[in-house]
């Protein structure tokens, strides 16, 4: 079953065609059949020729990158995007989330509905949509967010996840806190999961685990696009009965989202490093999921540096977690900075691919001290298998976990946003074009919702 | 003299207005033919091009318009120039760049404004109100899609502060959603012309009120960096000597031939609205848009003005020598140096700064370097991370990356204290009144509510700066009820 990609804006277009390149690559001619036809009838639409066209709507309000991306793709010689598959604009939305959402949405909504209906059209069975996009701008957010509603009310039954690039914390946009508000505030009711990258996280695994000196954006949406195809490629869940999953979206969500409250998803891969050290490195499970486990248990972002003295509590402790059991987390502070505070997980779904995947043992990611006691673990706990290896990775690990991982990222948004309210510095941008200090409002209280709901896990 | 810049989606319309503004305007024009020269190698008439040229084939009976794809045949500026004396533009047409624009863009007169801000304001805004809307509309028409104006003007004449002001102002009402830049050359205090302070006050009020953003540019500190420059290449040091077409007072290359008195000063502008302009142009891993500027720099809607500061200010010609780190011009970037304003940024507040950065550059130079600085830079309380940054993959002629920085920073507060002192001065005096009041159309409350207007605005800076240094708490949040 296929998975229609929405490419919004800069970073959507640059890590959608990232993304793109890598299922590709990894699904080539030397690979099984199976996990090859699957991943190529996922992400492709093949041509009669026998080219694959990418399943995907790129749109942006500027044409600039939107060419590249379609240029890089002819010119690799291996996959393109679809000619008429792609929208733009002359001007941009001008980092504008309201510009985006108010105006250049509404305008434009036939055009880009139309593109996404032809690509779902060309698709045997849909398996659902993935909207690609930033939520520091103006078009990723805006436009992002606007696509997002129309998706929903186009096809209301489909599983629709969108991918979110956050950015780095100490700025690219000056206005980005107040976009990513109003993108997450909005994003929340539309959509069935929402898949977060942080830059800074990106950043810190290229320069750390990749030993790359100069990194470019280049290097940032690849690793990005590597997590993702490991989490999108073909695998056997315990649905699939003994084949590839066709709904990777569906039982991404339903493993992961079990209350409409959470639906923040964020991911780690191991191992991750330079790629000419890959075909002199030997792996075996143990050590790698060992250090998931433990990166999950003390919410570490990469496989270096991890706080080995963060425990799960015994079972007399239970109550405690991330926030030492207070709301709001970060803000009392002190909470995250106590060495026996762990990270708290709603749902894990753990990924294994390449060889030996039977004989790996996961049992310690169902302990129940790391899940809230809603669930079994049973419940909480999913894993997929696929025996292929991905990406040149012999064996390769992803855990995908809705956890308070992102509890303290998303704080810190809101507050940097809601001290900027507080002066109403900027708010005349937006008023302008169509979002009131009202908007602002109801979007500050839906996030505080949120994080209030994260902090108090137990 | 202002040049409008017309930017359309992709494309701006110049206008260039009065003496200086058309002189800068005329560097503009051949640089940016250089730059694009430099980068196009295929005479093939593309985006970037068609962002401050048409491209027309005057053989086509139509008028002769040529889309994208096609060669290029004749470049003509999306420009409209206009002066009340006839002297620069008709130096301009007589000069290479004549080909660039045709009698329809332009609008002169021959007496001036004999540096009368109300002449220019109020007489010849009336008088030729219709022509310029026209000319405008005109040039707006061939554009796709507008983006934004940039207008080049000075505020100490007549022409280019008055009649440029209210050439903004019709622009405002004739094109309210498109953005309005605005380049101003403000008057040195040992500015020969003495009523500049009234007519500075005077165009500020019209800044203040009609323009989205307002670059201000001193005279003097173009003056100490040409100065600097040619200190540079004229040391003789063995192996400092300064490649000519990469110092940002060159013209070399261009088609200007022998260079003229202002011509290193008026190029130093022009690479500034090379810079603003070239993430829009050329492609990059994070494009910056003109609309983002004013988006991230404006937090409130009358506090504009950006502190423009440019690196590097030349290459050095022998490339054996390592060209200067990296990071080094990021530092010089901050430091009064490099400002085409003579101001204290670090002893004020910033508000927001962007840095636009062209070359080959990544975003990790750009994230440690802004790591590196931060801390030496005061914010303002709310926008601790208040940066908006750039990268487009083309540098400039001569150079494998630039920067430019533009801050909204309080420290423009003490230019406007400055300018309003020499104006009380006169006006205290109720010296050269006369010939304002005569102008038609011109009252007494005109100066009352200009000196008002800029009164208020160094208030609302100066309300800033008290926050300086003081330890403003988080703004307490919203609790929800559980």
């Amino acid at each position: 079953m296929s998975v229609v990609t929405v490419q919004l804006g800069q970073c959507g277009n640059q890590v959608g065609h990232e993304l793109f390149d890598v299922v590709c690559g990894d699904a080539h001619d030397g690979q099984r059949r199976s996990y090859c036809s699957v991943s190529r009838e996922r992400f492709f639409h093949q041509t009669e020729r026998g080219d694959l066209v990418a399943r995907a709507v790129l749109i942006d309000m500027e044409p600039k990158v939107i060419k590249h991306s379609m240029n890089k793709a002819a010119n690799s010689g291996r996959w393109t995007y679809g000619d008429d598959a792609h929208f733009s604009q002359k001007q941009g939305s001008g980092n504008n989330w309201a510009n985006g959402f108010c105006v250049h949405g509404p305008r434009h909504e036939a055009a880009l509905e139309e593109l996404v209906r032809r690509q779902v059209e060309r698709c045997d069975r849909l398996s659902g949509l993935m909207a690609m996009m930033s939520v520091a701008g103006g078009t990723g957010s805006g436009v992002g967010t606007y696509v997002t509603q129309c998706l929903r009310d186009t096809f209301p039954k489909s599983f629709i996840v969108n991918q979110l690039t956050w950015p780095y914390g100490t700025g690219e946009v000056i206005v980005q806190n107040y976009n990513s508000v109003l993108t997450l505030a909005h994003l929340y009711g539309l959509s069935d999961a929402i898949l977060v990258h942080e830059n800074d996280t990106v950043h810190g695994i290229c320069a750390r685990l990749l030993n790359l000196k100069h990194i470019s954006f280049g290097d940032v949406n690849r690793v990005i696009a590597h997590q993702l195809g490991a989490v999108l490629q073909p695998a056997l869940t315990t649905d699939s009965h003994g084949l590839y999953s066709r709904n990777p979206l569906g039982e991404l969500a339903s493993a992961l989202v079990c209350h409409p409250e959470y639906k923040l998803l964020s991911m780690s891969t191991v191992p991750q490093m330079p790629s000419a050290s890959i075909a002199y490195s030997t792996f075996s499970w143990p050590g790698p999921l060992r250090h998931l486990r433990q990166m999950l248990v003390s919410n570490s972002k990469m496989e270096e540096g991890i706080d080995w003295q963060v425990r799960l509590p015994a079972a007399s402790e239970r109550s405690r977690s991330l926030t030492g059991g207070g709301r709001g987390g970060g803000r009392g502070g002190g909470g995250a900075a106590a060495a026996a505070i762990f990270n708290r997980s709603l749902a894990n779904l753990l990924i294994l691919r390449g060889k030996d995947v039977y004989s790996a043992e996961t049992g310690g990611f169902e302990d129940p001290a790391l899940f809230t006691s809603w669930l079994s673990p049973r419940d909480a706990f999913s894993l997929w298998k696929s025996p292929v290896p991905f990406n040149k990775y012999e064996k390769s690990a992803t855990l995908v976990s809705n956890s308070q991982a992102l509890l303290r990222p998303l704080d810190d948004m809101v507050r940097k946003a809601w001290n900027m309210f507080a002066s109403r510095a900027y708010i005349h941008q937006y008023v302008k074009f169509g979002i009131s200090e009202e908007d602002f409002l109801d979007s500050f209280t839906s996030l505080e919702q949120v994080i209030s709901s994260y902090s108090q896990l137990s | 003299m202002t040049q409008s810049v017309v930017v359309q989606g992709d494309t701006s319309l110049c206008s260039a207005v009065g003496q200086c503004g058309n002189q800068v305007g005329c560097r503009f024009w051949d640089l940016a033919l250089r730059e694009h020269a430099h980068v196009n190698k295929t005479g093939v008439y593309d985006d970037a091009l068609s962002s401050f040229f048409r491209n027309v084939d005057s053989r086509k009976s139509d008028g002769g318009a040529c889309g994208f794809g096609g060669r290029i045949q004749h470049l003509k500026a999306r420009a409209v120039l206009v002066d009340m004396e006839e002297g620069v533009v008709n130096e301009i047409l007589q000069g290479p760049l004549s080909e660039v624009f045709d009698s329809t863009q332009l609008l002169t007169d021959v007496s001036g404004s004999g540096n009368n801000w109300a002449v220019g304001h109020m007489s010849y805004g009336s008088v030729y109100r219709e022509q310029i809307v026209d000319k405008l509309r005109k040039a707006a028409e061939h554009c796709d899609c507008l983006q934004c104006f940039f207008l080049i003007h000075s505020m100490g004449g007549g022409t280019g502060s008055g009649l440029g002001t209210r050439v903004l102002s019709l622009l405002e009402e004739e094109f309210p959603e498109v953005c309005r830049i605005v380049t101003s050359v403000y008057p040195s205090p040992e500015d020969d012309v003495i009523t500049s302070p009234y007519n500075s006050v005077l165009a500020m009020k019209e800044l203040s009120e009609h323009a989205d953003c307002v670059i201000p540019v001193e005279n003097q500190s173009l003056v100490d960096i040409v100065n600097k420059i040619k200190h540079m290449s004229d040391g003789g040091k063995p192996g400092l000597t300064i490649r000519k077409d990469s110092s940002i007072i060159s013209g070399q290359g261009g088609l200007r031939g022998a260079e003229k008195p202002f011509d290193a000063m008026n190029n130093i502008v022009a690479n500034l609205l090379l810079n603003i302009t070239s993430s829009a142009r050329f492609e990059g891993s994070l494009n910056m848009d003109l609309n983002e500027i004013a988006m991230n720099l404006v937090p409130f809607p009358r506090l504009h003005y950006l502190v423009p500061s440019l690196t590097p200010l030349y290459t050095l010609a022998d490339v054996s020598v390592p060209t200067r780190r990296l990071d080094q011009m990021f530092s010089d970037a901050f430091s009064k140096d490099h400002q085409l304003l003579r101001a204290n940024p670090k002893h004020s507040l910033y508000l927001a700064c962007a840095l636009m950065v062209r070359g080959n550059v990544q975003v990790s130079d750009l994230r440690r370097n802004i790591e590196r600085l931060r801390p030496s830079l005061p914010f303002v309380s709310w926008n601790q991370e208040g940066w908006k940054t750039g990268l487009c993959s083309v540098p400039p002629v001569g150079h494998s990356h630039s920067l430019l920085a533009l801050a909204n920073n309080t420290c423009v507060k003490s230019t406007f204290l400055d300018l309003k002192e020499r104006f009380t001065k006169l006006y205290r005096k109720k010296a050269h009144l006369h010939h304002y009041l005569h102008v038609e159309g011109m009252e007494q409350s005109c100066f009352s509510e200009a000196i008002t207007s800029l009164s208020s605005l160094i208030e609302e800076y100066h309300h800033l700066d008290a926050t300086k240094g003081k330890l403003i708490p988080d703004a307490p949040r919203l609790s929800i009820a559980r």
